[in-house]
């Protein structure tokens, strides 16, 4: 913990996070109508007219609402395509590196088959085909960012399955699953939750690159179907292009600098060779 | 193991792969919302179920689906992706079209994302815990974080519209007949902003392996040694820890080479380069899902393809694995 907060870059992460958290919960108190409703005329600038901060779109909507409200779709997205990576990452990647053996050997081609895929593309298709939509968005990205998760768990079971401890607790008569899941797991958790935050990070990317080809939820306000649906008048307002891509290179950032300052401060024998 | 027998054994699996994803792919087809033959019949601008039939009977929809999988199979193996009902044209010479302004994006980027790469990384490990490491290290940090498309229109925003140096978009001047040598140069300076936006990332990428790879192959024994031995510091940097740590930062780039076609497709977009990927942004809003999934097979097939040229590679660089084979 105080090895984390020494991190000035942990710390300024966490910062930007907190406020970007804050913003997407708040987002309803803030700005009470919809970031889709037209409020105002079209191309204002930022800081032309009261109330308006960020100026409005092409369609005269409220640039900032559509930023507070993105913030929500682009965390969740990040955390629950995160989390459903982790699901599937964990268990097969712990069943492959404790078993060994053909459930490795399986394991590791449907892993690799994975890999080979272009993430990105293999995306595209699947929401396109499963139609845009929340679910379906955060579905494709989990079916493309589980395979590192299998792979770094597989390794980690490798490495400790044959320790003291898990001998100790076969002794005491404990089935497999509870060595597993219970003793083996709980000791590899450092580095997945180091993952797992670098994660987030690529999901919001991932996120933000569907909805700007225009594969986004049609019924969401997000960061990437702002800087898509402006595109087009970049010579005119630059400003509705430039200000969502600040939104995300904060968020993902901050997540970027919280999962370095984790690494360091959970794996101190590593951290130590960079400095 | 020969480095032939090598080959060909990479070359079986790679096979396999690819036998699955077109299997895959098939599924993914079936899969896709609405019925092929009304929406073709819709297109033609006639809806009665006579001609929807007929239509049906004419591309084989009405047959039981082992029979599409089988002749879909089939098709793939003879280099039939499909038909492209919107473009009116088969799906394989729509990507062969395309495919030759791809590979030169990617292979811009890649060459110049991993020669950017290695170059900072190197400085960065030299000066570790200076302020010119963190300055890199930084940047790298930055360009790590922002989004592919953003770059890419942020750079239109000053390279052309502010600045008027180079083309927004395009993959030459329409209308310029340029020849020669001004063609060449009228091609480079359309290449430059896409190749250079695709491979900002990718050299953050690069950058970052080859700084942590070096930080610790210095910290290895046989580094130790040889400066025990009283080799100079410059030999030692060149022979002993540039070479080793050089190689796992080759094969990484190599696999993360799939990367790279992902993010054409973003680049190209922006810059409406007529690649691949433009194809298959074209083809999602056109809602032609013979031809997204073929963009999906071939840009797979080319990310295999790049896989084994980097093993190839591998094993020419490091000698130790043919060695340790035949052993």
């Amino acid at each position: 913990m105080t090895r984390f907060a020494r991190n000035r870059g942990a710390l300024l992460g966490l910062l930007i996070l907190i406020c970007v958290v804050l913003l997407a919960v708040f987002a309803p108190l803030l700005f009470p109508d919809s970031p889709w409703k037209m409020v105002q005329r079209p191309f204002l600038p930022p800081l032309a007219v009261e109330g308006m901060p960020l100026g409005t779109d092409t369609l005269g909507r409220n640039v900032a609402a559509g930023l507070v409200y993105g913030a929500r779709v682009s965390l969740i997205v990040g955390l629950v395509s995160t989390a459903v990576a982790l699901l599937i990452g964990i268990p097969l990647g712990a069943l492959a590196g404790f078993y060994g053996g053909w459930i490795d050997e399986g394991a590791m081609r449907f892993t690799e088959f994975f890999q080979t895929i272009p993430s990105f593309a293999l995306a595209i298709v699947l929401v396109a085909i499963l139609e845009p939509h929340l679910t379906s968005i955060t579905l494709a990205i989990a079916i493309v960012s589980w395979p590192p998760v299998a792979r770094l768990v597989r390794a980690e079971v490798l490495s400790l399955r044959r320790r003291e401890f898990v001998d100790a607790a076969r002794l005491a008569g404990l089935s497999n699953m509870r060595i597993l899941f219970g003793h083996i797991l709980p000791n590899a958790m450092s580095p997945i939750i180091v993952m797992a935050s670098l994660m987030v990070a690529t999901a919001i990317l991932l996120e933000s690159s569907l909805s700007f080809l225009g594969l986004g939820d049609p019924n969401i306000m997000s960061w990437g179907y702002m800087i898509g649906a402006a595109r087009t008048v970049i010579r005119t307002a630059w400003w509705l292009s430039f200000i969502p891509g600040v939104a995300i290179l904060l968020t993902v950032l901050a997540l970027n600098l919280i999962g370095e300052g984790l690494n360091d401060a959970l794996n101190p024998r590593l951290a130590r060779k960079g400095r | 193991m020969t480095l032939l027998a090598a080959i060909l054994a990479r070359a079986a699996k790679a096979a396999i792969t690819l036998l699955m994803i077109v299997i895959l792919n098939f599924f993914l087809i079936h899969a896709a919302p609405g019925d092929p033959a009304a929406v073709m019949a819709g297109e033609n601008g006639a809806a009665d179920q006579i001609y929807i039939d007929q239509l049906r009977a004419q591309f084989g929809l009405d047959q039981p689906l082992y029979v599409q999988f089988y002749k879909y199979v089939g098709g793939v193996l003879q280099l039939d992706l499909g038909y492209s009902y919107r473009q009116q044209m088969p799906v394989l010479d729509l990507i062969l079209d395309r495919l030759p302004a791809t590979l030169l994006l990617t292979m811009t980027a890649f060459g110049m994302s991993l020669l950017l790469g290695v170059v900072f990384g190197l400085a960065a490990a030299a000066r570790v815990g200076r302020w010119s490491d963190s300055a890199i290290t930084g940047m790298a940090l930055l360009f790590y974080a922002t989004p592919l498309y953003w770059v890419a229109l942020m750079a239109v925003l000053l390279f052309s519209v502010q600045l008027n140096w180079l083309p927004a978009f395009g993959y030459e001047s329409v209308g310029a007949g340029y020849t020669g040598l001004a063609m060449v140069l009228d091609r480079l300076r359309h290449l430059a902003l896409p190749a250079l936006t695709l491979g900002l990332f990718f050299m953050a990428v690069y950058l970052r392996m080859t700084r942590s790879s070096v930080l610790e192959v210095s910290q290895m024994d046989f580094v130790k040694t040889a400066r025990a031995k009283g080799l100079s510091e410059g030999i030692i940097r060149r022979r002993h820890i540039l070479r080793n740590a050089l190689l796992p930062v080759v094969t990484l780039a190599g696999l993360q080479a799939g990367q790279l076609v992902g993010g054409a497709v973003l680049t190209e977009t922006v810059f409406a380069w007529p690649g691949i990927g433009r194809l298959m942004f074209d083809s999602l809003t056109a809602r032609d899902y013979n031809t997204l999934l073929g963009v999906f097979l071939v840009s797979a097939a080319m990310v295999i393809l790049f896989n084994i040229l980097t093993d190839i590679v591998y094993r020419l660089i490091d000698p130790r694995i043919a060695a340790g084979g035949a052993a």
